[in-house]
């Protein structure tokens, strides 16, 4: 066992039992702080991965931007904090399902032969942010995408403000 | 060295995992979480499809950073619409907001 | 400008002045008829140059004008509409030209412009006068410009007709004139006599123009074409024609085809058995519409049959035995000419004797075309058509006289009846002396008057052809012919007036004598153009040019009928003996017709009309009044439609109610409610399925979604 492949185990627990504590924690709170911590090791896995500008988006946007706005979220709606009975009438069916699911993709990774093949080597002075930045710019790239990507976030944008406003009268 | 295959399970499980949060969690800040579960998933398969196939381009970071864009308005419209929500019926728990019930 | 486009346009100015007047200046007198006889200039100012552009023509008749243009599509071909001009309709054309021209002018006159209104004119009705500085004179028509815009239409069918180049244009200039004389007759339509007339004539003519078509759809359907030049210059389509069996009574498809044609005409232009509209329409305003009709519309069916000759005649060469149809128009023809002759002579109405006159004189053409005498049949339409028009304008100027007359003395007489005329010679030098002229002319007074020359060439030509039964029935309605226009003369002008109107009645304005005058010149020189090669004396002076030119129309050239003295002799004598009696007759006569009392029944049936109008009101108004009445109205109308139509109607309603009540509730409502009501029920099952839960539908879907998923990987990749 590689020093790699301890770390990759290391996050991989990380992820699974912070996932797993977060869907099933009563207090949101702590719920939250839950999914913070797995996201964090989805961060340490994208480092692992050689991907390390990925790494930095991860942790300045989920964990600085959306976990924050999760927890506003849950105090905003305080009344809720502290739920009776975290989970629905539905959830054994719902374990069942993602059960079932999880053991059919476990299988079908098994079948599939390229998943043995390991990583290749790589060129760590390549400047991933810049190679990045031209590719989502560049006519040749992908500049259409990000575009629509940036209309979606504006849509987003002015549609939460409608939908959140405070109705005069209300 | 890590195989594929390690990745692609660890990323099926949190899939998973997050599933489960979506289809039985109560709470609908709760729901928004375990869909942030899945995104998470996705994104681990994707930058390791790009580590593992194609490392010399750089698709597999533009995908991932449009994940990061979705999310992002996803959390934007569902937190605003829980809000209002919450503002008009005191409560974010999603089996109750059965107004469509027959 | 090339002669065809000139052609082209003679006959649009008074279609144009029109929908001018109908539309824009019918307010205004003045500008109405400026327009309209500016229009009737122009076309004549293109007709005479074609006309005389086709004179210097040489071998006219093979190469006459033609110009076409594809109008209906029919299938793959084309109708054309085009026009033509060749020598017989030149000599057409110029006399149209001509006479409507004048007409135009003379009405001017005719309808008082100029005159004050009439306090009590009404549109529909004659204008009765109006007083003027305590005199009674003359008013103007009330519907002035109404006038001027029907004769111009008028002008326009007359033009289209002489123009056109095929039987279909012609047929529709043919039909606007119709409608033209059906409007002209009735024009002063609050008269019920001038209603009835209009009728008349228009459902007389009507029965003409019916066979006439079938005619032209029977042309049709046998050569697929209806162009003149193609058919009657074709030797090919002519000899078919004439040797192709119709099936109807043993004709000829060409002697078929033109007895069709010929009934047409006989329509139109009057002949026996149609007459009876002819007379009647003197109720029209006269003589103008008069005038129109008798010198100008009943030419149209002669310059018709004249037209379609080498059809009516295919077969026939000169010399040989007449065909059917041939017969059929020298019978008629001749017929007519004494017929309308002896009705001439009792009438006492000065209009009527010149309409029955007229008539006649068409029998005359009609009778010589019979006998294949063509040039003489042309020669004396166009004679005629000047001296009629002369005479019926001449007697205009008489009654519009007469009528100041009336109105200055408050005698009211009838100023159409000559009876209450006599010694206007004084009172209307020029009218007297044009209508002398005139009525020379139709005597056939000797050497000097065109009508001596055309009536001697028809009675020449049945003399040389052997036709002595037809040369004597012409003789003697030439005989009655000079007598009634000496009778005519004589009551009108001759002697002292019988009535103060008469004594009263004065000379007309120059614009209605001007026409008469230039009438007058025509009415002479007119004949002078086709005097024969060989006539003693003064044969060979002027060239026959008439009878080459218009011979030249014919495919094979007709012969010109040698002298012989016998039928100048008959001429001389009929003519002279028939005016030399009419003057010894009514020299002295007073308010009685001298010949009543010797003729007495005789006289009284002529009177009558030889009773054709009681006739047809006996045999064909009555019976169709009862077969309306009884047949049409009791028995189709109100047994077979009516009953036919409620016992659809009753069967309807049982049926209805049948499917109501046996169908329609059972199963058709049924059916429907029980397809509602099984849909309500699985709704209402259904609906248990919207719990409104929506992690329970996302349970639903992504189940639905990976079983789907996982069967397809699964299935696909193995």
């Amino acid at each position: 066992m590689t020093a790699m492949q301890g770390v990759f185990l290391f996050a991989a627990g990380l992820i699974l039992w912070a996932a797993f504590m977060m869907v099933t924690r009563q207090n949101l709170v702590h719920a939250a702080f839950y999914l913070i911590l797995a996201l964090f090791g989805v961060a340490i896995l994208f480092v692992l991965l050689d991907a390390g500008f990925l790494a930095v988006i991860q942790v300045s946007v989920y964990i600085g931007a959306i976990s924050i706005m999760m927890i506003f979220a849950v105090m905003l709606t305080r009344g809720d904090v502290i739920e009776e009975d975290p989970v629905n009438k539905n959830y054994g069916w719902a374990l069942l399902l993602a059960a079932l699911f999880a053991f059919g993709l476990i299988i079908l990774i098994g079948q599939w032969p390229a998943v043995a093949s390991l990583a290749g080597d790589f060129d760590s002075s390549r400047d991933l942010a810049r190679e990045l930045g031209v590719a989502l710019f560049s006519p040749q790239g992908f500049v259409i995408p990000s575009e629509v990507a940036s209309v979606l976030l504006l849509a987003a944008l002015i549609g939460s403000l409608v939908v959140a406003r405070r109705q005069k009268g209300k | 060295m890590i195989p594929l295959s390690w990745y692609l399970i660890l990323a099926a499980l949190l899939f998973c995992i997050g599933l489960y949060g979506v289809l039985a969690r109560k709470n609908a800040v709760a729901i928004l979480m375990s869909i942030e579960l899945m995104l998470n998933a996705v994104n681990i398969n994707l930058v390791a499809f790009w580590r593992y196939f194609t490392p010399q381009t750089i698709g597999g970071h533009v995908f991932a950073v449009i994940v990061f864009v979705v999310a992002a308005a996803e959390v934007a419209i569902g937190l605003a619409l829980i809000i209002s929500i919450y503002r008009r019926r005191k409560t974010v728990a999603a089996d109750e907001i059965n107004l469509m019930k027959w | 400008m090339p002669t065809e486009t000139l052609i082209w346009l003679i006959p649009l100015p008074p279609l144009l002045a029109f929908f001018l007047i109908l539309l824009f200046t019918r307010k205004n007198n003045a500008l109405s008829h400026t327009v309209g006889v500016a229009a009737a200039a122009i076309s004549w100012l293109l007709g005479m140059l074609v006309f005389f552009a086709a004179v210097g023509v040489d071998h006219f008749g093979e190469n006459p004008f033609r110009s076409a243009i594809a109008w209906l599509p029919t299938g793959d071909t084309f109708l054309n509409i085009g026009v033509m001009i060749d020598p017989l309709s030149a000599a057409v054309l110029f006399f149209v030209a001509w006479t409507v021209l004048m007409i135009f002018i003379y009405s001017i006159g005719y309808h008082n412009f100029g005159a004050p209104k009439g306090e009590h004119d009404k549109p529909g009705l004659p204008p009765h006068g109006a007083a003027d500085h305590g005199h009674h004179v003359p008013s103007i028509e009330p519907m002035y410009a109404r006038f001027f815009a029907f004769i111009a239409l008028f002008a326009f069918g007359m033009f289209t007709l002489v123009v056109s180049d095929n039987l279909l244009t012609l047929f529709v200039g043919w039909e606007i004139m119709g409608l033209c004389s059906y409007l002209l007759i009735g024009f002063w339509y609050g008269k019920p006599s001038a209603r009835d007339a209009a009728k008349k004539a228009f459902l007389t003519t009507r029965i003409g123009d019916v066979f006439m078509l079938l005619g032209i759809v029977a042309l049709y359907s046998a050569t697929g074409t209806l162009n003149f030049h193609e058919i009657l210059r074709n030797e090919n389509i002519l000899h078919l024609l004439a040797t192709t069996d119709s099936g109807v009574l043993g004709l000829s498809a060409a002697g078929l085809i033109g007895l069709l044609l010929f009934i047409g005409t006989v329509g139109k232009s009057a002949q026996w058995p149609l007459h009876v509209w002819l007379p009647d329409a003197m109720e029209g305003p006269t003589p103008v519409s008069a005038m129109i009709h008798a010198a100008t519309m009943v030419s149209a069916g002669v310059y018709m049959v004249l037209r379609m000759f080498p059809l009516l005649s295919a077969g026939w060469h000169h010399g040989d035995p007449l065909t059917t149809t041939m017969t059929v128009m020298a019978f008629i023809g001749a017929f007519t000419a004494i017929f309308a002759a002896t009705i001439a002579v009792t009438q006492n109405d000065i209009k009527r004797v010149l309409a029955y006159s007229t008539i006649s004189q068409l029998g005359f053409m009609i009778a010589a075309l019979g006998i294949g005498a063509y040039v003489a049949a042309a020669f004396h339409l166009v004679t005629h058509a000047f001296f009629k028009a002369l005479l019926f304008l001449g007697s205009g100027s008489v009654i519009h006289g007469m009528e100041h007359g009336v109105l200055h003395t408050g005698d009211h007489v009838d100023p159409q009846n000559m009876f209450n005329m006599g010694g206007l010679k004084k009172k209307m030098p020029i009218t007297f002396w044009t209508f002398l002229i005139g009525g020379l002319a139709l005597s056939g007074f000797p050497l000097i008057t065109s009508g001596f020359w055309s009536k001697d060439e028809i009675l020449a030509d049945a003399f040389a052809n052997g036709h002595f039964t037809l040369l004597a029935v012409l003789s003697l309605a030439a005989l009655l012919t000079a007598f009634y226009t000496m009778r005519q003369i004589t009551l009108t002008f001759f002697g002292e007036p019988r009535t103060k109107a008469a004594s009263h009645a004065s000379e007309n304005k120059l614009v209605m004598t001007g026409p008469l005058m230039v009438l007058a010149v025509f009415a002479i020189i007119a004949g002078w153009v086709g005097i024969p090669e060989h006539f003693p004396g003064i044969g060979g002076l002027l060239p026959n040019w008439f009878h080459d030119f218009v011979g030249s129309t014919l495919l094979e050239h007709p012969v010109a009928p040698d002298f012989s003295w016998v039928p100048l002799g008959i001429s001389l004598g009929v003519a002279l003996g028939g005016l030399g009696l009419g003057y010894l007759v009514y020299r002295k006569a007073g308010s009685e017709d001298p010949l009543r009392k010797p003729l007495g029944p005789l006289y009284t049936l002529m009177e009558n009309k030889y009773y054709f109008d009681e006739l047809y009101t006996k045999i064909f108004v009555q019976p169709a009044g009862v077969i309306a009445e009884k047949f049409s109205y009791w028995f189709l109308d109100r047994k077979v439609i009516d009953g036919a139509l409620h016992w659809v109607a009753q069967n309807s309603i049982a049926l209805g109610t049948f499917f109501r009540d046996r169908f329609e509730g059972p199963v058709i409502s049924g059916v429907a409610d029980w397809l509602a009501h099984s849909t309500a029920a699985i709704g209402r099952l259904l609906r248990k399925v919207q719990t409104g839960a929506v992690q329970q539908y996302l349970l639903v879907v992504a189940l639905v979604a990976f079983g789907g998923l996982f069967y397809y990987l699964f299935s696909v990749l193995r």
